[in-house]
């Protein structure tokens, strides 16, 4: 317990540190929102609609850079993070609060999914080397070298635009408002099996590879064959003392990929135009919608943050070496 | 020494691998485990101590495979189980029931991420399918006793005991189902001297007490002198000598035995020259014709690069260098020795 409070204390330091770096580099760069709002609008704004916006984004106010700091640090706290140029006036967080659910449930489901099969079959490759599962090996490794992005346009010229099977972009169907109902479901469902099913495509092969090597190593250790010479049944040894070791540096893996999912959905989200918040980012980059990026950096580091510390507390629970004797 | 046999090897041959790349690991091997008694088994590294071990519970690891003989088991109330005809349901049975292992490396035989009170009851789970969870708490502590450690270890990890304490854990696991042999491959090796003497007294009071058989494994010939009845030394995938220990102690037969025991020295008695054994372990895939022994053997002569000898009792006519004085007649039916310099026909001694 001592040693979870203490790897939590870490990561609020390490979140300060973040959230500190994430308010200075944009006033370290050069010119100011109401600067690119006025390049936005091609110099079809008045003086008084540019005073207005200055008053807003509270550029009006000569505030020192401390004071800004602290005002920023209660803004985040009480969730306000600030004004889209690009959706304008839409707030930033109510942006991330719409898109974040399509990216979690897409990319989270998937990660998951990916990674419970490929560690499922590594265990059961590892465990009988040479069987037909070895066989499953070139295959996944072959999709998984494919570049994300060229996977996701021929999934979707094949089976969007010449078979059309699955929508080729979007959510869910744009004629529905969203809704708990079970025809949105369905419909948000339906436009996510060709993502999902890339996704899975792709990643799944570095789980098979990690599980299953760990797996060959793990089996020639001495307690393996213990259990064996104890005549336990051989699910026991396979998995409480082959694949229970086995799994270990898997398992940091996944909670290390989970952090990315929020990071890594960008090329996803884009070919396959989901409203997720990697599409977010992609549309604030490409629009220079400063506070929309930073909101979404500061969602991107804390989602690495907080699988930081999952990973942490999975492995206190997995490994009993790293629990510290009280 | 006329107690019935438990465990009865008839001419067992294992191979690594298979075809004619296969290395022969075993070639022929014939012992007898009796009741109650502990055998010691001696060679050097690749004399295949440790393959006849996994051999008779079948657990060789790949690609280990046992291509010919038989191993018979003696259970107590006279039926006899022929272990290489076992079905994968019958043998995880029969394992730790009846035979039980105690292995090399104390460090790695415990799985770290069960706790040992979770070792030590899954083994009674699998067996005993009517034993109720506290019953099963109830022989673990039981166990732990035995060997030593205090109850409240239970609930550790591995890596919070030292080397000694987990070999008496595994120990202690290899007794919990009462079995009938326990078979030891290089229990001590890992632990310091103090610790292997601790461990293996411990060892001989249980087997007093519980009157189980032990099989020893070790190069340490000087233990097994001390703790064993009987010793076995194999060379190159052969048993060549076989007799009561003090026996082998006081007059080897085979040329190895003589040098193995002439390669460490004594503590108690007379001084004794150390000699050693020249030359390296015969290499498996490239055995000598013969006596496999007979390029290494000080005293080899003319037919042992030709003759494979076959374990027998030893001839009367004997002349020990070491112990001139000693000789003696007709056979001893105790111990037997594949060497041609003991054998009846034509080639005696020369």
């Amino acid at each position: 317990m001592k040693f979870v409070l203490q790897r939590l204390a870490f990561y609020l330091l390490t979140a300060w540190a973040a959230i500190t770096i994430n308010f200075l580099i944009p006033r370290l760069m050069p010119g100011d929102p109401v600067q690119s709002l006025i390049n936005r609008f091609q110099g079809q704004l008045s003086s008084r609609a540019i005073d207005s916006l200055r008053t807003l984004f509270g550029l009006d106010e000569e505030r020192s850079v401390w004071q800004q700091y602290l005002d920023y640090l209660g803004n985040i706290f009480t969730g306000d993070l600030g004004t889209s140029f690009t959706y304008f006036p839409t707030g930033v967080s109510e942006i991330l609060a719409q898109s974040l659910p399509w990216t979690l449930a897409l990319m989270g489901i998937t990660t998951l999914l990916a990674f419970v099969l490929g560690t499922a079959i590594g265990i059961h490759a590892g465990w009988r080397r040479g069987s037909w599962l070895d066989g499953m090996l070139p295959l996944t490794t072959f999709f998984s070298s494919i570049p994300y992005f060229w996977l996701g346009l021929i999934a979707i010229a094949v089976l969007a635009v010449q078979w059309p099977v699955f929508p080729a972009s979007g959510g869910f169907d744009n004629s529905l408002v969203p809704a708990f109902s079970v025809e949105f479901i369905g419909s948000a469902l339906y436009h996510g099996i060709l993502p999902a099913v890339t996704i899975i495509v792709s990643a799944v092969a570095g789980w098979i590879l990690g599980m299953r090597n760990m797996m060959v190593t793990v089996s020639s250790e001495d307690y393996v064959l213990v259990g064996q010479a104890k005549g336990l049944s051989e699910r026991r040894v396979m998995y409480a003392y082959a694949a229970r070791n086995a799994i270990l540096p898997n398992i940091s893996n996944f909670a290390l990929s989970l952090g990315f999912i929020v990071g890594g959905t960008l090329l996803v989200e884009m070919v396959f135009s989901y409203p997720g918040i990697g599409y977010v980012l992609f549309q604030a980059v490409a629009a220079n919608d400063y506070p929309l990026m930073q909101g979404v950096f500061l969602i991107i580091t804390l989602a690495v943050l907080v699988a930081n510390l999952l990973a942490d507390v999975a492995y206190l629970l997995l490994d009993p070496r790293t629990r510290r004797e009280a | 020494m006329n107690e019935p046999p438990v465990l009865e090897v008839r001419d067992l041959h294992v191979d690594y691998g298979l075809g004619d790349e296969a290395v022969h690991a075993l070639t022929g091997v014939d012992i007898t485990l009796r009741r109650g008694e502990i055998l010691g088994l001696a060679g050097e590294s690749g004399s295949g101590k440790s393959t006849l071990a996994y051999g008779v519970t079948r657990l060789l690891p790949p690609p280990g495979v046992i291509t010919g003989g038989e191993v018979r088991y003696h259970a107590r109330d006279g039926s006899v189980t022929e272990i290489l005809d076992l079905t994968d349901h019958e043998l995880r049975t029969f394992r730790w029931q009846e035979i039980s292992l105690v292995f090399q490396g104390a460090m790695n035989s415990l799985n770290p991420v069960l706790s040992i009170h979770s070792q030590l009851t899954d083994v009674l789970a699998a067996h005993r399918p009517g034993m109720s969870r506290a019953a099963r708490t109830e022989r673990a502590v039981e166990l732990l006793k035995l060997v030593g450690i205090p109850a409240d270890r239970l609930s550790g990890h591995p890596h919070q005991l030292s080397g000694g304490m987990r070999q008496r854990v595994m120990i202690a696991m290899a007794l919990a189902l009462d079995p009938e042999i326990v078979i030891l491959d290089e229990p001590t090796t890992a632990l310091d001297v103090v610790m292997q003497r601790q461990i293996l007294t411990r060892l001989a009071e249980l087997r007093e007490r519980l009157g189980f058989s032990v099989v020893f494994i070790t190069h340490d010939l000087s233990l097994l002198v001390e703790f064993s009845d009987r010793i076995a030394i194999m060379y190159g995938g052969r048993i060549v000598e076989q007799a009561p220990a003090r026996d082998l102690y006081r007059e080897a037969h085979h040329p190895y035995s003589h040098g193995l025991l002439h390669s460490f020295p004594a503590l108690h008695g007379p001084r004794r020259e150390l000699t050693g054994i020249p030359g390296s372990p015969p290499d498996l895939r490239a055995m000598p014709s013969g006596c496999a022994f007979h390029p290494r053997c000080p005293r080899a002569f003319e037919p042992c690069s030709r003759e494979t000898p076959r374990l027998l009792p030893p001839s009367g006519a004997d002349d020990r260098p070491q112990e001139p004085g000693r000789h003696r007649n007709g056979t001893d039916p105790s111990r037997s020795v594949a060497c041609l310099l003991h054998t009846h026909h034509g080639f005696g001694a020369p």
